[in-house]
Formats: C-alpha cells, structure tokens, sequence
C-alpha cells in the first residue's frame, strides 16, 4: 500500500511495508542519512525527526503512522531557529564523534521552537531522551541557551 | 572515494621512497622511524586541476585547500583536527585553508609508532606517536615549497618568508601553497629541517576550530551506516544465544519469505540474513529459526564467577610489582586495614552500532568501517577472502564512537563482513554485491568484548604514627590480551599490563609493596573499554587510599601530598586541582568533596568531584573539577572537550548498572537495561590544563579513571560508610 507524507517540504509517496519505521523509509528507500540509527526502540534519539514540528522517534515510528503529514529531517531544517542552534553547536563545538547530534540538534530545535527562554529543569526534559555516549551533555546545555539568545535576540 | 582514486599514483611513489629509506635508514632505536624522507623524489608532473601529494601526509590542491592526511580513526577524540593542527603549524599554512581525511591503510606509511608495523589507533597514542613525525612532514613540506619559489623567482630561499599559507619574497613575489605545489614536490626533499621555536607557534596551543564541526551538525558527516554503493546489501547476523555456542542446524524458508529478503548464509558467528534494506533484514532475521549447539558455551553466571574470584583473592597472585617485605611489614604494622572491591563486566555501547561495508570479487576487496585497527582488520579480512593483505583496501570513515571496541585483534565485525561477502561468491545474481552489516543495539549489548569483570583485595599495614608501612594489591580478572598477537610484547611472566596498569605502577612512597595477579579465564570474550587497566585499578587503589586516610585521620589531600614528593607531575595536577576546586573550604549543608588522581597513557590527571547528598539518601554529582598534564597541549579546546567526555564516560560505570550474565545469557538488551549516562545527570565539569614543555601525551581516555573514585570518597565524607564496588548504590543511607 502506497504511503504519502511531505518530506522537508516535497510530497513523497512509497510503496513499501506499512510497518517500516520512518527512519528506514526515510534513510534506506529516499537515501537522506542525516537521522541515524541508534536502538530502534525510542532510548537514545539518534533518529529524531520533526512531525507536524513535533519531534518524534523515528525508529519506532511505523510509516503508516505518518501518512499525510510533514516530516523535517536534519536536511531540511531550515529557519531562524534551526540556523541558531547550529551555529552555536558549531561554536560551542559540541559534537565529537557525531553520531548523535543530528538527533539532539532536532529536539534541540524543537524546544526552542515552543519555548525561547528554556531554563535547565527545561533542557533536561527536552533533551533527556538523546543519548550522547562522548557525554557532550555540558556543551548541549550550553549551545542550547546560545542559542535561545539568538532566537530572542 | 574519488579521493582516493586520485592519490594512487603519487602513493606508489611514495611506496618505492617510503622503502628506500627504510632501506638507508637501517636499525632505529625504538624502532621510531621519523618520516621526513617521504617526499616523492621524482614525481611525474602534476597535470593543472590535481592535488599533489607533499608526502604521505600533506596533500596539497589547487584551489590551495591542504588536506592532511590522518594514519588515526576520527572517533570523537578531535584527533583529524589535532593532528592537522601539528602539520599546519610547522607548514605554516592559514587555518583555513586545513582540511583532514582518514589515510588509506598502509601500515609502511601510515603504522602507529607505537604499535610497531601496525597502523591502528588507541592507548591515547595519536598525537604522542604522531607529533615528531607530522612536525617533520610539515616543515620538510614547507621547505620544499620555499624551494619550489626560490627557484621560480631566483632568489635565495633563505629570503623567502611563509605567514599563514602565503609564500612571499621582499622583491614583492608572492604565491600560494597551491600555486606552488606541482613544483614543489619535485624539489629534493631536505635531508633536516629545523623545527619550530615554541614560542613562534600560532596554532599549538591556541585551540584552532575543530575541522569536523560543522558536518557534525547539519546531518552531512558520513558514516560507515550511511555508506550507499550500487547494489548494495544489508546484512544482520543471528549470532549465538551464549558465549561460544555454535549452530547446529537452521531453518531459513520463512526469513527467505519475507519481502525484500534476497538470501540467507551460514557464517561462523551465526546465520546472517541479507536484504535489500534494513528493516526487511530484520524482519528475516526475526524469521530464522535456528538450533544451537550449546556443548561448549559458557553457562555460569556472574554472580558465580565473581564468587570464584572472591576465593581467589585470598590466594596470593602471580607477582607484578614486589618491594620489601609485605608480610613482614604486616606483621610488624600497628594496625592492618583489608578491602575488597568489584567490578562488572561493561559495554562501550557507541552511538554508533558496530558496522562496515565489504565489497569483494576475485581480484581484491574492499572494505568502508569507521576502522581503528587498519593493519589486523587488513589481515584478518584477506584471511576470511583468500587475498593478500594488501588487496584488502580499507576506506576509514568517522567512527560513531568507539571506546575500544572497533579496536579488537579478530576484528570481530569486519571478518563477519567479510564472510558474509564471501559466502555469496556463489550465488549469481548477488556475486560481488557490497554487503552493508549492521549490528543491532542489541547485538552491541549482548555481543561481547566487554571491559572484564574484575576483583580487587587490598591490605595495608600502618604503623603507630599512622603511616602506610606495607600495601599489597591483588587482582583477579581476565586478561585482555593473552590469545592475541598482542601477548608477546603485553604479556611477561604471565602478567597482562593491561590487567595490572595503574596499580603496578602507583605512584606512592611506601616501603612495602606486593601487586599481585590471577588471571581468569571464562567464556566471555573481553577488550579494552576507554582507559583500559585503570577503569578498575584507579578506584581500587583512590578509594582504598582515602579508607586509609579516614582510620588514620589525615586529610585525602594532605596524605596524597606526603605520598607523592618523588611524582612531581602528579603533584603538579593534584595542587591545581586542590586549588581551583577550593579543598578544604566550607561547602553547603549536604555537600561533599572528593578527590582522586591517577596517571594513565603517560598523562596526569586529578579530579575533585562535588557532591549533593538528599536526606533521603539520593545524591547527586554536581560538579567535577579536573587538572591534567597532558604535555604541550596542542589544543586546549579539545583538551577539555576530551576531559569533560572522559569524566561523563566514567561517571556513566560510576551510576548505571554494568552487564550481568545468568546461565550464561546476557541479561540486558538495549538501553533500557543497559543505561548510560543522560543529560541531567551530568555534572557541572572544569578542566584546568598544567602549561608544560614536555612532548604531548593523550587525552582521549585520561579523563575516564579518577572519577569514579573521586565521587566515592565524596560519598564516603558524607555517609561514613564504604563503597566497595561499581557501580555505586542509587541512594546511601545518610551519615
């Protein structure tokens, strides 16, 4: 059964296992690997994407799910927000290995989208979700205020 | 890997140059070859639109961009950026103009000098191996393009000046490193170069940007997983239920039925099922039925081998340090304190699962992983594929993390890629079809090759003025390195360095000393986790330390000051650290602080952990002053950044629960019973560098050892109760 959805803003249809979760779709049947694969069961957030602006766990998320409604991968953030929180993770130099930051970068951007002034208490409940095993947990936080003055500014 | 394809030429030359020298060069102590003799002497002419190869680590392009090559996996640790750093110091190039690729795997031109003829990285020995030998390839690559314009210009080349990639003469001449490239890798390279003053640097010490930042951040930095080649197959492998549990039949009809399942083969780890996509290979794999032969497995649990190892403790151990007369002193000693300490097994869980790319026919292979052991994983696939190691061409990508676990001398993961590659040399329609294998979380979890379970009795023996007259130090656990190539360096009269690293060598002034081994063996297949021996060794010996300065009531500071007066770098960071955390100032009503130092890959560390004790017994780590001496520090901004990372590693095997095994199985799964550490429960984090002159050391997993120690001496401070093993309890009862 065909499944349609917007993609970073482009209609796209696919004509693939129902079940398939967003992030296979997404990464193996369109080729966009900037959302990664980390557990597979919503713990660690490599895979976070946007839903409607929600973030979402993409690995856990059947296709199904999705039909008709607007998902933004790391490749197609674009706006205020998305250009301040990338700017201060590259400022901050927060990521090390890597691997994970697509995904905080999107629950980062996400909380700043709903909430400009996020205190820690914030950060934390926003973020807890993300696992980063290089612990780069200081510089998130920090990049994450950095960047809310830049989005208030 | 266009880029790839390009340098082939200019890295036979480099080859036949590369052999030259070790030819002339004849036997080197230490066997540290510096490579200033690389330059390619008669490269053909670079044809306008080519990079040219400087020499094995300076590739050079027309558009002026310098990409240095790096021999190291880039797995978090910044090691692209710092060894960059080095290059473009001694070039010296503008900042910008640097960029850093992973280098082929070459063991001639690209080993670990402190591995010997192996190229791989770990131990925290990039940059220390690396700092003579890129200091080299850069001035020698500066000098050649000074040559390169002297000639063009005729002028003296000691009148040409070079300032942030600029190669300029007073007459008004001016040209770029790319300009004179082509040129100047046909100049002869000079047989010395003379190194750069300290004082002149611009970029050592500075903390130059990270060169991996901003790829980082926006999705577009390439992994192995997300590696896409023509044809492409996506393999998961069933591996066995218990440690050394074979197949003895499988039933693959209903994984074949799944949509987008192309076929199932038999390999020695298990039964691997490729498809055209992940989920369809998970669904397969779901869908395998398989019998296991169990005859050999390893069926106990933990809780019976740790009891195994308890006993074992007791009994005295093969020597790995002896001073003096431990039992004579203990007889002699006013008072005689024991503690015993446990440690569980514990997975590197990178964010990365553990995967690679294998495409193979007939005439070679080749190989894409995020690959930390270039020269055995090139060894061990040309084994599984019946090529010579050389045939093996290896693309080193980012690694999603590591830890160690990419490191590990079977090269678990790309020899079961490359059997799965083999296995399908007879099925026609998929013959030479790249096979991409993904390991699951729970394969990473359940997989094996974790930092070993380890058991720790300390004795020591006080005499009536309360100093430390006699300590004896004994460890049980598995060895690491014992089977591998590694054993005959690593290994002597039967002690693994690694089991014994950091209480071996401790550092404190007592008369008496016995450091004593048993090395175990079981089914559970072990490795190197971030700071290896001092994972279990640091705490031992800290917390057993500050036991010992509460019964003999000194201060944990002031008694590590008195221990340490023949360590002066040990000194140096435990008095930055003392300082700077405030040791000895009053702190808030439920506060505690401890300390801890330990040296580890030849760098000093010390923390003080700050913790928040709940009347209820909850606590928290809130903050964690750390001091090191990690030798000249090429770039502080990494430094920290590695320091803050080792210390949330650590703190991680500090609180969370490691791995159990009961009937042999592995108890957890994924990170909902395998947790690590999360953002609110990181602490607040300072990193104070020590300046010094001595020639750099590591920092990627330095930071790890002394935080755990450190926040159980806070929790013993505030409960006045013991904390004997890791992970440390939730909640405490409160003093």
């Amino acid at each position: 059964m065909a499944i349609s959805f917007t993609l970073n803003g482009r209609p796209v249809t696919l004509d693939v296992d129902p079940d398939m979760p967003l992030l296979w779709a997404v990464r193996d049947e369109i080729g966009l690997t900037g959302s990664k694969f980390g557990c597979g069961m919503a713990q660690c957030g490599a895979c976070t994407m946007h839903v409607e602006g929600q973030p979402v766990r993409a690995c856990s998320t059947p296709l199904s799910a999705i039909a008709g409604q607007k998902v933004t991968t790391i490749e197609g953030l674009a706006g205020r927000v998305a250009k301040a929180v990338q700017d201060a993770w590259v400022k901050h130099e927060v990521a090390q290995c890597g691997y994970c930051q697509s995904g905080q970068v999107m629950s980062a951007v996400a909380l700043l989208t709903e909430n400009k002034r996020p205190n820690d208490a914030d950060i934390d409940a926003a973020m807890q979700g993300n696992i980063c095993r290089c612990a780069t947990y200081v510089r998130i936080r920090a990049a994450i205020h950095d960047a809310a003055k830049t989005v208030r500014a | 890997m266009t880029t790839m394809t390009k340098i082939d030429l200019p890295q036979k030359a480099l080859l036949a140059s590369r052999r030259r020298f070790l030819q002339g060069a004849g036997a080197t102590s230490l066997g540290l070859v510096v490579g200033f003799h690389w330059a390619p002497r008669n490269v053909m002419a670079q044809a306008a639109g080519n990079p040219t190869m400087m020499n094995a680590f300076i590739r050079i392009a027309p558009d002026n961009t310098v990409t240095v090559l790096s021999k190291h996996l880039e797995m978090g640790q910044g090691v692209y950026t710092g060894l960059a750093t080095i290059v473009a110091e001694e070039l010296d190039a503008n900042w910008a103009q640097i960029r850093a690729e992973g280098a082929p795997a070459d063991a001639k031109l690209y080993n670990n000098l402190a591995f010997g003829p192996v190229q791989g990285t770990g131990g925290s020995t990039a940059i220390a191996n690396s700092w003579e030998q890129l200091r080299k390839a850069g001035a020698t690559a500066r000098a050649m393009l000074v040559a390169a314009a002297a000639e063009q210009w005729k002028v003296p080349a000691g009148e040409i000046v070079v300032n942030k990639g600029v190669v300029s003469h007073k007459s008004g001449k001016k040209a770029s490193f790319g300009q004179l490239a082509a040129k100047a890798a046909t100049m002869t390279p000079p047989a010395e170069v003379t190194l750069k003053d300290p004082a002149k640097f611009q970029y050592i010490g500075k903390s130059v940007a990270r060169l991996d930042s901003r790829a980082k951040s926006n999705g577009t930095a390439q992994f192995t997983i997300d590696v896409k080649l023509p044809g492409m197959l996506t393999a998961l492998l069933q591996r066995a239920p218990l440690f050394g549990a074979t197949v003895k039949s499988f039933d693959a009809s209903k994984a074949k039925s799944v949509p987008g399942v192309v076929e199932v083969v038999q390999v020695s780890n298990g039964v691997a099922v490729l498809a055209k996509n992940f989920w369809a290979a998970s669904k397969g794999r779901e869908a395998l039925v398989i019998e296991w032969d169990e005859t050999n497995a390893e069926k106990r649990g933990t809780d019976q081998i740790m009891a195994e190892y308890r006993e074992l403790g007791k009994k005295p151990g093969l020597p790995a340090r002896k001073e003096g007369n431990v039992d004579d002193a203990f007889a002699k000693a006013a008072k005689v304190i024991e503690a015993t300490y446990d440690f569980p097994y514990l997975a590197h869980a990178p964010m990365e699962p553990l995967d690679c790319v294998v495409k193979y026919d007939a005439s070679g292979a080749e190989i894409w992983a995020g690959d930390q052991f270039q020269t055995i994983d090139q060894m061990n696939a040309a084994r599984v594929l019946g090529l010579k190691p050389e045939q093996v061409k290896i693309n080193t990508l980012f690694a999603g993390g590591s830890f160690g676990r990419r490191a590990n001398t079977v090269s678990d993961y790309i020899v079961e890629g490359a059997e799965i590659a083999k296995a399908i040399e007879g099925k026609e329609s998929i013959r030479g079809a790249p096979v991409k294998l993904v390991w699951t979380r729970e394969d990473d979890i359940q997989g094996g090759r974790y930092r070993p379970m380890y058991h720790h009795a300390l004795k020591a023996g006080i005499d009536a003025q309360g100093n430390i007259v006699a300590w004896q130090h004994r460890i049980v656990g598995q060895s690491i390195i014992a089977g591998t190539p590694f054993e005959p360096v690593m290994v002597k009269d039967g002690i693994d360095h690694t089991s014994v690293e950091g209480a071996a060598n401790l550092p404190y002034a007592i008369p008496n000393m016995s450091v004593e081994l048993h090395t175990t063996k079981t089914g559970v297949p072990v490795l190197w986790w971030r700071s290896v021996g001092s994972t279990h060794t640091a705490f031992a010996t800290e917390v057993f330390l500050d036991e010992i300065a509460a019964e003999t009531k000194q201060d944990p500071v002031a008694l590590r000051r008195k221990l340490l007066t023949k360590h002066p770098r040990h000194l140096g960071v435990l008095n930055l650290v003392a300082e700077k955390a405030g040791w000895g100032k009053p702190l808030a009503k439920g506060r505690m602080r401890g300390v801890a130092v330990h040296e580890s890959f030849n760098s000093f560390v010390a923390e003080v952990a700050e913790v928040a004790l709940q009347p209820d017994g909850s606590w928290r780590v809130e903050k964690v002053v750390a001091a090191v001496d990690c030798g000249i520090p090429i770039n502080p901004a990494i430094i920290r950044a590695q320091v803050e990372s080792g210390i949330g590693f650590g703190l991680s095997a500090t609180i969370k629960p490691g791995i159990s095994l009961k009937g042999g199985k592995v108890e957890q799964s994924n990170f909902h019973d395998y947790e690590v550490l999360r953002i609110h429960e990181m602490p607040k984090i300072e990193v104070h560098i020590v300046p010094s002159k001595e020639k750099p050391t590591g920092i990627g997993e330095p930071g790890t050892p002394p935080v755990a120690p450190a926040v159980a001496n806070a929790l013993m401070v505030g409960t006045k109760q013991v904390f004997r093993a890791l992970p440390l309890p939730e909640a405490v009862k409160s003093a």
